[in-house]
């Protein structure tokens, strides 16, 4: 519960600048002629496709912020077991933060246009994040081989809900990386392909921001924070 | 993906070549895969009113078992569970959410706001395929053993998954992965309508000088990007718990004498989370209705709306408060009575902005040149029934009157008046208004007037008489009363003037086919602007509008959408994009 309020304070503030900044306390029905729409800093409209990202951004955060509640109050019920973490969880965990790295590193070669530099991170990038998911592959089964099913525990039924959806949101945006990767190696407008690849690097700073709040909820970082929102609701 | 005409500083360019614009090949790709809004508009919209015929069907089942109980041999009370579940799952989301977000949403979002076409025409196509694909998995468990779902419209565990419950093998299976599937597709649609709305604005059009028509669209998509993510997570949990045998939300259980293998699960966590999609619902319904009939009461009774700035802001308060009153759904659950205190507070506080709208709607018609057309006599049906269906959402949203209320029929008059009658009569009315603009046609007056008496007449004589049923406290979702004490003998003949008026009203809208499919070859030339609208939509250059809307150049504007009846002008209109008069003053 508190988590959704969380979520809905920071979604909530960041439309409301941004209707703010578009003019929505300015009494333009009130006005003749023609007016300028909003220009950024740089004397742009910011593009569709970033707007794009963003909201859809918001739409996952919204996903994975109402599981993490789920994970909370489910969590307060006696037949609450944790299964050992499989250890791979860390190798995976540097594994995105690499595959992040690397698409940040694309993101800035590809504006200064350094086009080999951009591709190599790309492929980096697209490496880094197949690694990962097949390391998380071999986590589900070190939990399936334990006998750690999902039928058995809730907690084991969340360690796969969480890894899957994160993992789904990542193949999706592995299908874009690899569409990036096809337009690189064509002749593409360096412009457009820095934004392309400026998107790609938005998501997956997104997917390893998500990733780093579902692992410590599997660790068990969050669980103080559990009880608390346990006691405000009973 | 994204289209080519925005130009590198961000803004719509002005003038397009042809030969940037998305261009259909073939047959195939013009009316079947096309990539236009307004052609995806019109597939929306004819999908979600045909499974809204299917519900209505469903309906008339529910009804005639209420009033003839045991009367008709194949309703029996698995068949009579699995309508009321069909037809109020298929009438809120597949039927309102799709016509007017997919629907309304694609046709007059870009025309409204001067766009081309939505920003991803692409995933546009691809969101209408996709909620076809749901729609038809949805439809197909009436062909599955068992036949589909009877957990009703809420789907709560356990129940939903028991043996007992009709469609328990197969029916709920096909259930929520069709909602997924709609999900999915939804998000698809909604990334458009609302980045469409804050990037393809043409010049001149700023937010405040946008229709409330919009406004009212493009709130109600962004509420339904974030509340539907919780039914998303509920389906799929729940899909987990039938399937794979998981416990998120089915405790242990005893079930025809064994013991099932579940244990621990939330039932509580499963209502959380559906209403925390399903009370922002409402509104997602509600909100583009009121943007419509904003402008559908403006242009038929040629007077600005009353209190723009106020009608923009109550829509987003409304927006945001009802993310923050999904509690009311659960009162008798159990929970603490100090949430059921907050979430009673939040629920009261919605009729703030809600009133402001009202009373901006009638203040508009005062003394205003009001002509009964058919819109308008249907946008007057919606501000009647939309108060009398609030002022019981005030009773039911206390907790203290809620309490003996909930789970009998008053709840169910509540919400069919305020989120059943109210947008329907909204949609027929904007069908009215919108039909020249979609077909270059006039609909038919006289028939148009017969059938809003009949409709607006019939729903009553359905819905009135509920308020009281439920007062005297007969329960809703019961397959048959028999014998009680304290429902008076009343009730049966009740029962039966409501089943009669719903065959009526349903078979009044026979009606409004017929005349819809008459007008598309018979019906008057409408020409472009025939209400003398202000809006954009009303400006295009060739009626119905042709590919990219705007011919060569897109038009600029220079005001706000309701310039009528103003003093001294030649005209008793002003479109948004007439150049600035001599003497007027420009900025």
């Amino acid at each position: 519960m508190s988590v959704m309020g969380l979520f809905f304070i920071c979604v909530f503030s960041v439309a409301i600048t941004y209707l703010w900044r578009e003019g929505i306390l300015e009494a333009s029905w009130l006005q003749e002629g023609e007016i300028a729409a909003y220009r950024g800093k740089d004397g742009r409209r910011p593009n569709a496709a970033k707007t794009g990202l963003v909201v859809f951004l918001a739409v996952a955060l919204c996903l994975f912020s109402l599981l993490a509640a789920a994970f909370f109050m489910r969590m307060g019920s006696y037949d609450w077991l944790s299964a050992p973490l499989p250890r791979i969880l860390w190798f995976n965990t540097v594994a995105l933060i690499a595959a992040s790295g690397a698409l940040h590193v694309a993101s800035t070669a590809a504006t200064t246009g350094a086009r080999e530099r951009m591709r190599n991170a790309l492929w980096a990038g697209a490496v880094a994040s197949l690694a990962f998911l097949s390391g998380q592959l071999w986590a589900w089964r070190d939990m399936i081989a334990g006998g750690f099913y999902a039928s058995q525990n809730p907690a084991n039924a969340f360690f796969f809900l969480l890894t899957g959806a994160h993992a789904l949101h990542l193949m999706g945006g592995l299908f874009a990386l690899f569409w990036t990767i096809a337009q690189a190696s064509r002749k593409e407008a360096e412009n457009a392909l820095a934004k392309t690849v400026e998107l790609c690097a938005i998501y997956w700073h997104f997917l390893l921001a998500v990733w780093l709040l579902v692992f410590a909820l599997l660790v068990g970082w969050a669980d103080n924070l559990g009880v608390v929102c346990r006691r405000l609701l009973s | 993906m994204t289209d080519v005409s925005i130009e590198d500083d961000g803004v719509p360019s002005q003038e397009v070549e042809d030969v940037e614009l998305y261009h259909a090949t073939s047959w195939l790709t013009k009316y079947v895969f096309s990539q236009d809004a307004k052609v995806i508009a019109i597939q929306y919209a004819c999908t979600a009113i045909a499974i809204g015929l299917v519900a209505l069907v469903l309906s008339w089942l529910i009804r005639l078992q209420l009033a003839f109980p045991g009367a008709i041999p194949f309703i029996d009370a698995n068949v009579y569970y699995q309508a009321v579940t069909m037809h109020g799952m298929i009438m809120v989301v597949y039927m309102l959410t799709a016509i007017f977000l997919g629907g309304f949403g694609n046709y007059l979002i870009p025309l409204m706001i001067g766009a081309r076409d939505m920003v991803f025409p692409f995933v546009n196509m691809l969101s209408y395929w996709v909620y076809l694909l749901a729609t038809l998995i949805l439809a197909a468990s009436y062909f599955v053993p068992g036949g589909p779902s009877g957990a009703g419209w809420t789907l709560y565990p356990p129940q939903a998954i028991l043996t007992g419950t009709p469609g328990h093998e197969w029916g709920i299976i096909l259930m929520l992965a069709s909602l997924i599937l709609f999900i999915v597709g939804f998000t698809m649609g909604g990334l458009n309508y609302v980045v469409t709305v804050l990037q393809a604005r043409t010049r001149g059009m700023t937010l405040m000088r946008m229709p409330l028509t919009v406004w009212g669209i493009f709130t109600a998509a962004v509420m339904a990007l974030l509340a539907f993510p919780g039914l998303f997570v509920a389906c799929v949990m729940l899909l987990l718990d039938r399937t794979l045998g998981t416990s998120f939300f089915v405790p242990a259980i005893v079930e025809m004498g064994e013991r099932r293998d579940y244990s621990g699960g939330s039932p509580i966590l499963f209502q959380h989370l559906f209403w925390f999609f399903g009370h922002p619902e409402v509104y997602i319904v509600a909100l583009p209705a009121f943007g419509m009939v904003s402008d559908l009461i403006s242009v038929h009774a040629r007077k600005n709306i009353f209190g723009y700035r106020m009608m923009v802001w109550a829509i987003l308060a409304i927006g945001i408060l009802s993310m923050v009153v999904w509690g009311h759904h659960m009162y008798v659950s159990g929970m603490n009575p100090l949430f059921g205190f907050f979430f009673a507070v939040t629920t009261l506080a919605i009729a703030v902005p809600t009133a402001m709208k009202v009373y901006n709607w009638v203040v508009t018609l005062w003394r205003a040149d009001i002509h009964f057309t058919t819109p308008m006599l249907f946008a007057l049906g919606f501000l009647i029934t939309f108060v009398n269906g609030g002022i019981t959402g005030l009773y039911l949203g206390n907790v203290i009157v809620d309490v003996p209320l909930s789970a009998t029929l008053f709840v169910v008059a509540h919400f069919h008046m305020v989120m059943g009658i109210a947008p329907v009569l909204v949609i027929f009315g904007a069908i009215y208004h919108w039909y020249p603009k979609i077909t270059g046609r006039m609909m038919d007056e006289r028939l148009g007037k017969i059938h809003f008496w009949i409709t607006f007449l019939g729903a009553y004589a359905v819905f009135f008489p509920m308020h009281y049923l439920g007062l005297v406290g007969v329960p809703r979702r019961f397959y048959e009363m028999g014998e009680t004490a304290f429902v008076p003998h009343s009730a049966v003949g009740l029962n039966i003037f409501m089943t009669v008026m719903a065959l009526i009203v349903g078979f009044s809208q026979l009606i409004f086919f017929y005349n819809a499919f008459k007008s598309l070859k018979h019906g008057a030339l409408a020409g472009g602007n025939p209400w003398r609208a202000a809006s954009l939509e009303w400006q295009t250059p060739e009626t119905p509008p042709g590919h990219g809307n705007w011919g060569k150049q897109l038009p600029i504007v220079y005001r706000w959408p309701y310039g009528y009846s103003i003093p001294g002008a030649p005209d008793d209109f002003l479109p948004q994009n007439a150049p600035p008069q001599r003497g007027e003053h420009a900025t």
